[in-house]
């Protein structure tokens, strides 16, 4: 799709979820491989540049997941990880779980990019068990996205709805895996996972440094030429 | 001569008890075996272990498999329910009436191609470090940790595919296949509802699982997942 025009919102003014989608999809590479989890990361789909050749895996068993079917034109048999009822891409193919999780699990993917409830500056991810006393667990393929993708991307939002942070020095919440984080987009900030060190590279305009680091629960770094997080107005304004 | 295909459900079934273990095929609405499962339901046994990708899709199948004691025992990936309030399967777990192993996706569909093809038990790096695997025998190969897994068998695999020959021989479409062709290995009794029966045969090349696996095939329309 084309890029619309970048936004003028108030100084510091978090960035959508729509905009953190696009954030994460511009660092996509032409001939990627990608899993995307459910939720936010999804979304990476539609905004990574149209110029750019990707492959969307689905963990189900596809590889070149295309756009969602269009009303009425679905396959019930032909579904996304999201359940969605999908097509195929020029060049897509599709297999069982276990050649699935093969490809996952023996390093193939060039990136997953998940959803967490917390990542620690350690790269250690808890996203599966959020410890409700009435639900039950759902790991479903993140542990072996987590451990086998050669690079692991996070989408979250910076702090909990109670405002609590969500980059910590350990995770509270049970762990996903350990060490494994890349890079961590959120509505404040994009953050690469460097020796155990969180390394600013990007910050909302109007945030200053002492502002983030006061949400965040682990000490943070800012990279030398930490550049403003600036994304497109993706929400028909704000 | 051989004919693997059963006329009616109740031949499909045949030799199913309680306290049995049986593999369900399954991922979102594709290849999930409705009408067998809903069948299941109907046989009013006791005990059963299920072993299925998503506990959600089967309950939405039918949910009566989660009454009255039926399940005892559930190893999956996903045990959690679509509404905020706790599913009736959850709430049973909760109140400690079925126990519940849940796994990580990719060694799930591992175990069962591990027991389906005589290999007993294998180190798999998925969940090393976390609570899941707490105690478990782990060992190192060029510096990194790995879990011990072992292999999962059953005695039924249900299943749904697309096109099916009187050999067995089976045909997926979409993302059909998913954890099927696997649990079809591992069980020692497979029975697959399909769409279609080729009379003249699957041609060798389209044949997605071989019917040494398959021991009955029932034809039966796709039905909605929800009842």
């Amino acid at each position: 799709m084309s890029t619309p025009p970048l936004s003028t919102p108030p100084l510091g003014t978090p960035l959508t979820r729509n905009q953190m989608a696009w954030r994460a999809a511009q660092d996509l590479a032409d001939g990627a491989y990608v899993n995307l989890g459910l939720g936010m990361p999804v979304l990476a789909a539609n905004y990574a540049p149209a110029e750019r050749e990707i492959f969307y895996h689905s963990e189900n068993g596809i590889l070149g997941v295309g756009p969602v079917a269009l009303p009425g034109q679905g396959d019930p048999e032909l579904v996304d990880a999201g359940s969605q009822l999908v097509t195929l891409r020029d060049g897509a193919s599709v297999f069982d779980s276990v050649a699935s999780f093969a490809m996952i699990r023996g390093g193939h993917l060039d990136i997953t990019i998940l959803g967490a409830f917390q990542v620690a500056a350690n790269g250690d991810l808890a996203n599966w068990d959020a410890l409700s006393a009435e639900k039950g667990p759902l790991i479903g393929g993140a542990m072996d996205l987590s451990m086998g993708a050669k690079a692991v991307h996070i989408i979250m939002r910076h702090t909990t709805r109670e405002g609590e942070a969500r980059l910590v020095t350990a995770c509270s919440y049970p762990l996903t895996v350990r060490g494994r984080v890349n890079r961590v987009y959120t509505d404040l900030a994009v953050l690469d996972i460097e020796q155990g060190q969180l390394v600013v590279r990007e910050i909302i305009p109007g945030l200053r440094h002492d502002e983030l680091a006061a949400v965040t629960d682990a000490p943070l770094t800012f990279a030398a030429d930490c550049r403003e997080l600036i994304a497109p107005d993706l929400d028909g304004g704000i | 001569m051989i004919n693997k295909v059963v006329g009616d459900l109740a031949a499909a079934m045949a030799g199913i008890q309680s306290d049995a273990s049986i593999m369900i095929s399954g991922f979102s609405n594709a290849g999930v075996p409705t009408t067998l499962v809903r069948a299941l339901g109907a046989m009013n046994l006791t005990g059963l272990t299920l072993i299925m990708n998503a506990a959600r899709r089967i309950d939405e199948c039918d949910a009566s498999l989660f009454n009255d004691r039926r399940v005892d025992h559930v190893i999956t990936t996903a045990f959690r329910g679509p509404e905020a309030a706790p599913a009736n399967f959850e709430q049973q777990w909760k109140r400690g009436e079925l126990s519940l192993e849940i796994l990580p996706q990719g060694t799930f569909a591992e175990r069962i191609r591990a027991g389906g093809a005589g290999i007993p038990a294998f180190f798999s790096p998925t969940a090393v470090g976390t609570s899941l695997v707490e105690g478990r025998e782990q060992r190192d190969f060029n510096g990194q940790t790995y879990v011990l897994e072992e292999a999962l068998t059953a005695d039924f695999a249900l299943l749904r595919a697309q096109k099916a020959d009187r050999h067995g021989n089976l045909f997926f479409r979409g993302t059909q296949a998913n954890f099927g062709s696997a649990m079809a290995t591992a069980a020692r009794t497979t029975i697959v509802e399909v769409a279609e029966i080729s009379e003249t045969g699957l041609r060798p090349e389209e044949i997605h699982l071989p019917g040494i696996y398959v021991q009955r095939v029932l034809q039966a329309p796709r039905q909605d997942q929800i009842a």
